[in-house]
């Protein structure tokens, strides 16, 4: 009989494993739906079509030579990787991925989520500050302006379907869209909201337009750029588990999570499927647009996402109180 | 006149915001070849740029003392290699002025056949690599450059069916050029330009209704009428800031005067002005290739015999500026002729050199990502600039 606590650890041990599976295989599908668009055929060497592409990735990557800058703050640059990390991981503890499947469905589950996934800025800034590098610090200085401008925005987009539902707990959110009734449906706040959520998903993500924090053109790597091997690694992975936490998120919010076609034991890969369809719209902008400047995208933050996202919030409040209340 | 107020330079005991000096550059993704600015920044703004430049030098003048006029044309494809057709045609005309050679029109048609395709080739390259200076090599930038790419490559087969190089051709030689039109080749030239012709639109579309490539390239970079002469910028830059000046039509030379097209302008002089010009550019290169192709005459393709050996080009005493429109704007090439099989001294006049000493005088006051987009927008090819 295994001791109660190690059941405990069983969610989580699961989860962590599906989502380092989930990034490694999302990364494939990100480059070859990429190369679609760009007339290209993507990875096609290693495996039929490319498919074990990911793990020579990983392979390499761990062979790589760990790299420590000589004038680091050694502290700071060997942790970094890993404050960013838990962050991105943790995200996933209060998504349920179907009726009571998953780590912890608490009832702040929503709260939880934006709390955390905002925290990694601090392994952001850690990174670019202990690399002792120039481009590095810039970039870190930019990830602060940015995840603190597209915070609210993108706190205030994602609350409307909690207005909607009456509930921060994530369950309950799906619960209520079960049956066709998802959010994105919903007559006006429904659309606005969630492209206003994906616009402030992007910024969160550091996505193109809003990548600024990378930058290859001109800060080359940006905060990562003195990173290689396992370090860069972990924060690759972080990255792209913050962004499938953040589609996920989507696809919970708006796109009514598990409910679809089907028998009830098809929720799970509704909500996989949607979580990819999220994904792909993301990575659709990404290769679409340039990047925007720094000074235009705090411009664009505070000046007509954050105005427009509150006035949103304002009248789905309005309409809510409405619809139980009545004038 | 040269405004002090931009030329910023850092005091000692500096007591506003703090600075910081950075590299871009010889190794860096935006540098396009090996360039470095270094420049100084006041948080996110650049006070101060200073170009260093010298990295791809490659003793292009002094080693055209060595060679012969047979010989150098297809090494002076290699000062600008995203161009090569232009430096080999400015070469041989000097030659050919002290010579007093005479060129056939066919030789003349098919000269200007080469180069304007090989402005569109070069302008391909500069769309992609400018919007990849934007979007960066991962990001949307990075579409439109495989796309230009793509483009560009077909206008390579074409070279490469032509003169059986892809990249550096010794096209041009004293006295015409050295290879006639393959079978079928016209018929393919217009099959490939029709093709570019439509796809242009298609990149003209994407981009323009792109508000963030708007917001990137609009209002960046302005160089002023005044201060475009004042530089002596050429091509492109300087007809993106308002002056009608192209050396097709200002002076005209290998029968450009037979054709008719039209000289972009545009007055604003900002990153988008010289989009716009050179995306002009493209639509006029390839009505003036169809031009040629339909009044080709025909006739020889040189006024010398072919070659035999090296030396076998003389050319008297005497010394001659030729100069021709390249996709970067005024190649000039001055030689001095002793009689003998090889020049006495020769010197270039790089367009990308002379488009990129305007840099510290509009970058200072932008943001560092503009800076890399104003490079771009220059359109500089260092193996032209440090020759």
């Amino acid at each position: 009989m295994i001791p109660a606590w190690l059941t405990l650890l069983i969610g989580p041990f699961v989860v962590l494993n599906v989502v380092i599976g989930l990034v490694t295989y999302i990364t494939l599908l990100e480059r070859k739906f990429a190369a679609r668009m760009q007339s290209r055929i993507g990875p096609y060497r290693v495996g039929p079509h490319g498919l074990l592409q990911p793990i020579a990735d990983a392979l390499k990557l761990m062979m790589k030579e760990d790299i420590v800058p000589h004038a680091a703050d050694r502290g700071i640059y060997n942790l970094a990787p890993i404050v960013f990390l838990i962050p991105c991981m943790l995200i996933f503890a209060t998504i349920p991925f179907a009726p009571g499947l998953g780590v912890a469905d608490v009832n702040i589950g929503i709260l939880f989520f934006l709390a955390v996934s905002s925290m990694e800025i601090v392994g952001l800034f850690m990174a670019g500050w202990g690399s002792n590098n120039k481009y590095a610090l810039l970039s870190a200085m930019r990830a602060v302006n940015q995840i603190i401008s597209y915070d609210l925005p993108f706190i205030f987009s994602a609350l409307v379907p909690v207005l909607l539902t009456g509930s921060l707990k994530l369950g309950d959110i799906a619960a209520v869209q079960q049956g066709g009734f998802w959010f994105i449906f919903y007559p006006v706040i429904g659309q606005l909201a969630f492209i206003m959520f994906v616009v402030s998903t992007l910024a969160a993500e550091n996505r193109v337009p809003f990548d600024i924090l990378e930058a290859e053109s001109e800060l080359v790597a940006g905060f990562r750029v003195e990173y290689s091997g396992m370090k860069f690694a972990l924060i690759q992975l972080g990255e792209y588990a913050h962004m499938i936490g953040s589609s996920f998120l989507g696809a919970l919010l708006f796109l009514g999570a598990w409910s679809g076609p089907g028998p009830e034991y098809l929720g799970p890969v509704w909500f996989l499927l949607k979580m990819v369809f999220m994904f792909l719209l993301v990575t659709w902008i990404r290769w679409s647009f340039v990047r925007i400047r720094v000074d235009q995208i705090l411009a664009l933050s505070w000046k007509a996402l954050l105005p427009a996202t509150l006035a949103l919030l304002i009248a789905t409040a309005t309409v809510v109180v409405w619809r139980t209340n009545g004038f | 006149m040269l405004d002090q107020s931009t030329v910023a330079r850092v005091e000692l005991d500096w007591a506003g915001p703090e600075r910081i000096t950075m590299n871009m550059g010889p190794q860096h993704p935006s540098s396009h070849g090996v360039f470095r600015a270094i420049v100084t920044l006041e948080g996110e703004t650049v006070v101060a740029v200073d170009a260093v430049i010298g990295y791809l030098h490659r003793c292009h003048e002094k080693l055209a003392e060595t060679l012969t006029y047979a010989q150098y044309p297809s090494i002076a494809s290699k000062t600008d290699y995203v161009a090569a057709m232009t430096s080999e045609f400015a070469y041989v005309m000097a030659a050919e002025e002290i010579g007093k050679v005479e060129v056939p029109k066919r030789a003349q048609y098919l000269r200007v056949i080469c180069a304007e395709l090989q402005r569109v080739a070069s302008h391909l390259l500069w769309l992609g690599t400018w919007c990849m200076d934007m979007g960066g090599a991962l990001g949307g930038g990075a579409t439109i450059f495989l796309y230009c790419i793509r483009e560009r490559e077909d206008i390579l087969d074409l070279f490469e069916s032509l003169v059986g190089a892809r990249l550096l051709y010794g096209f041009y030689q004293v006295g015409g050029v050295r290879y006639d039109l393959p079978d079928g080749w016209a018929a393919q030239c217009r099959a490939t330009i029709d093709r570019i012709d439509q796809r242009i639109g298609e990149y003209e579309q994407m981009l323009e209704q792109n508000p963030f490539f708007l917001a990137r390239a609009k209002g960046v970079g302005v160089v002023s009428r005044e201060l475009a002469q004042d530089v002596g910028i050429a091509g492109p830059l300087l007809r993106g800031s308002g002056i009608p000046w192209d050396l097709r039509r200002t002076a005209p030379y290998s029968s450009y005067e037979d054709f008719d097209f039209r000289i972009p302008v545009e007055t604003d002089g900002d990153c988008f002005a010289r989009y716009r010009v050179r995306m002009v550019e493209f639509r006029e290169a390839i009505k003036i290739v169809r031009q040629a192709l339909d009044k080709l005459p025909a006739g020889p393709i040189s006024s010398r015999p072919a070659l035999k050996s090296v030396a076998q080009i003389r050319i008297q005493k005497g010394e001659s500026y030729a100069r021709v429109e390249g996709p970067r704007g005024e190649v000039g090439c001055y030689l001095i002729a002793d009689g003998s099989a090889k020049p006495y001294r020769m010197k270039w006049r790089g367009a990308s050199f002379s488009n990129l000493s305007i840099l510290p005088h509009i970058i200072p006051g932008h943001k560092v990502a503009d800076v890399v987009a104003i490079m771009g927008s220059v359109d500089p090819v260092f193996g032209e600039v440090d020759r």
